[in-house]
């Protein structure tokens, strides 16, 4: 069960200003049913066109969408449309006493719902959001529900998020097939200025002792550990030049399949140390 | 607030008479029944009547009984097994509405350069055993399929799937933790080979379960360094819990009748009146064999985790399909293979009835689900949309 605040279960059972204005000055709807939430949000202006005087929403969607949608309603109310567009998805949720991080999306949500619904009343395109699967400018990383990489980096930037789970949590990009994770990635460095980590380059020239040393760690650090996985071991009996002695233990020994393994093991040294390695099986 | 539980399928309470059993084997009768003294000797003896009323359930043979952990462990230790026995065999079959227990072992696999085949299902859940049979071959190490599905409560054919598979030479495992106890099984008129059952979905405690082996079945234990369970399972017998697992089994075949009797037709009384006082619903699996016990109904343009939040309100514990409750952002697994509608699969609720659910439960449930319903559609935009067509 979900770890909901006090504030989001009263927002939950309660919530504040459900449904629509006949008149609204600006209509914004974001998600979709396939999207498993969405968020149609009306406003209403005061005379001068200046001011929130009521905002209303339909939702869509799990207790915290329902939750965030009534807080961001009663946010709104009194505020300039510019103090509007000014509210942060982070201060809807402390606005709620905070939510869990898988469900800072619905936050996202009632954001989004506002820039579209102001936009669409000054005229100006709809910021893009790929939220509402439409195609529009910048790239569609996560295919699964339809957001471009401009999106997720200004989700990134303002949430200061490290982490794919996290873009997941805040935007839902990644949480379905997983296939935009490594774009995911790129773009959190990209956007925190993190050098790509360099990936761990072998050596070219090695010495007899550096190349036996090398050898030992990376059975030991990479190839047992995925014995042990499925019951088996092995145990390095003697380093010849390239050629690497080992003798297969516990459930590897005698298994059938151990010369698929020996390739297994053989592929990885030649990965890690050396090209011209040779993985030899003995009985020791 | 008393509950009104009907989450069976994702855990029971224990029963009393199964509490009562277990309950000297922690502090007065906590001997090893491996120990030479009368004192172990006499949980031996207790473990043994477990094996034998387990058995008695099943239909098969005390020798055949293997505990465990959870059903969890006897699934990894069913498959595992078969691959040891066949390691030259690179090919395995389930289906892609497993419980997880089966289906990420298998999916896994792949990444060791296994073949790995999942059966589809049909728009209510069910198999089609010709696609069991043209993808079964002599490379097939095993096929594990359920015999029930837990959030849907549907029936796999699972005599007919193994005896297509024994054809093939390859080993057949269901996982029946969701059918033991509900519907009749008789191991000794039965094509399968191995099959797990857990504790905890059957009024025993939580950390229970067992693996059935067929007499002459090649099998490779998991868990190697005792001579428990024959050989098939080290690690000291967790006493107090099998004993409860076979009481459980005892007392489960006392009440057959009454699962395939009174349960199931608090099931359809429910099933009946929710769909008679909400608009768009739609019974998952409804149209194939069935639980007696189990209720998967979708309810359009509504978002189960809300659903559920409101019934908690009302004491009612049920569970969803949904995304938003797991954590995870698409509809269940299950739903999705089924080919369940995104308008339905979102707002799809679980009810799992026990013998201890009660007509008053099963009321309560008719009378507070479908304001529930209207509200939230009230507040949902495609709700309203729906409800001004009409």
């Amino acid at each position: 069960m979900w770890d909901y605040t006090d504030k989001v279960k009263e927002h939950f059972l309660n919530p504040r200003n459900v449904g629509e204005i006949a008149d609204a000055d600006a209509v914004g709807e974001v998600g979709s049913l396939a999207c498993g939430d969405a968020l149609k949000l009306f406003i209403k202006l005061d005379e001068k066109k200046e001011r929130i005087v009521d905002a209303k929403f339909q939702t869509f969607g799990c207790g915290s969408a329902i939750a965030s949608s009534s807080a961001l309603t009663e946010m709104v109310k009194g505020k300039t449309l510019d103090e509007a567009l000014g509210v942060t998805n982070q201060e809807i949720a402390d606005f709620l006493g905070g939510l869990p991080e898988e469900k800072m999306h619905c936050s996202v949500m009632g954001q989004e719902a506002l820039e579209v619904a102001i936009a669409k009343y000054r005229g100006v395109e709809a910021p893009k959001h790929g939220h509402d699967h439409v195609e529009t400018e910048g790239e569609i990383v996560c295919k699964c529900f339809g957001l471009t990489d401009l999106f997720l980096k200004k989700v990134i930037a303002s949430n200061k998020l490290h982490t794919a789970e996290q873009v997941t949590h805040f935007t839902k990009a990644g949480g379905a097939c997983g296939g935009c994770i490594p774009k995911i990635k790129e773009l959190i460095a990209e956007v925190m200025g993190e050098e790509k980590k360099v990936a761990r380059e072998r050596p070219t020239k090695l010495t007899n002792l550096k190349k036996m040393q090398l050898i030992q760690e990376t059975l030991e650090n990479e190839i047992r550990p995925q014995l042990w996985a499925d019951g088996g071991d092995l145990e390095l009996i003697d380093i010849d030049g390239p050629n690497v002695q080992v003798a297969f233990r516990k459930a590897c020994a005698g298994c059938a399949s151990s010369g698929y393994t020996a390739k297994f093991v053989e592929q990885k040294l030649r990965e890690m140390v050396s090209d011209d390695i040779v993985v030899q099986e003995v009985q020791g | 607030m008393k509950e009104i539980y009907l989450d069976n399928n994702a855990t029971t309470k224990v029963d009393d008479r199964v509490f009562e059993e277990m309950r000297p084997y922690f502090c007065e009768l906590y001997g090893n029944p491996s120990s030479m003294h009368f004192f172990g000797g006499q949980v031996q003896k207790k473990v043994d009547e477990a094996r034998g009323r387990v058995a008695a359930l099943l239909g098969a043979m005390p020798d055949e009984i293997v505990f465990t952990a959870c059903g969890t462990e006897s699934d990894n230790a069913a498959i595992r097994s078969a691959l040891e026995v066949f390691p030259e065999k690179r090919h395995v079959i389930t289906s892609r509405v497993e419980h997880p227990a089966v289906l990420t072992q298998c999916r896994n696999l792949t990444k060791r350069g296994y073949r790995v085949t999942e059966l589809n299902v049909d728009g209510d859940g069910q198999l089609d055993l010709k696609e069991l049979a043209a993808a079964v071959d002599d490379d097939t190490a095993i096929v594990s399929l359920m015999y029930a599905n837990n959030e849907t409560g549907v029936v796999f054919p699972i005599e007919e799937a193994a005896r297509i598979v024994k054809e093939k030479g390859a080993l057949f495992h269901t996982d029946a933790v969701q059918a033991v106890g509900k519907i009749p099984l008789n191991m000794a008129q039965s094509g399968i080979d191995m099959l797990s059952l857990s504790g905890h979905k059957l009024h025993a405690p939580k950390g229970v379960g067992v693996l059935y082996v067929r007499r002459g079945t090649p099998f490779r234990p998991m868990l190697v360094g005792g001579h428990q369970e024959r050989g098939r399972r080290a690690g000291t017998e967790n006493t107090a819990s099998i004993i409860a697992m076979g009481k459980a089994c005892e007392v489960a075949q006392l009440h057959m009748d009454e699962e395939s009797g009174r349960v199931r037709e608090l099931r359809d009384r429910l099933q009946r009146e929710l769909t008679a006082l909400i608009p768009n619903t739609r019974i998952n699996g409804g149209g194939t064999q069935r639980l007696p016990n189990t209720l998967s109904i979708a309810m359009e343009f509504v978002e189960g985790e809300g659903i559920l939040l409101l019934l908690s309100e009302k004491g009612i514990c049920a569970s969803s399909g949904s995304a938003c409750t797991s954590g995870s952002l698409e509809p269940s697994h299950v739903l999705r293979a089924m080919g369940v509608p995104f308008t339905c699969a979102h707002g799809s609720i679980r009810f799992s009835l026990s013998r201890f659910t009660t007509d008053a439960e099963i009321d309560a449930v008719i009378k507070e689900l479908p304001p529930i319903i209207s509200r939230l559609r009230e507040m949902s935009p495609f709700g309203r949309e729906f409800l001004a067509k009409k």
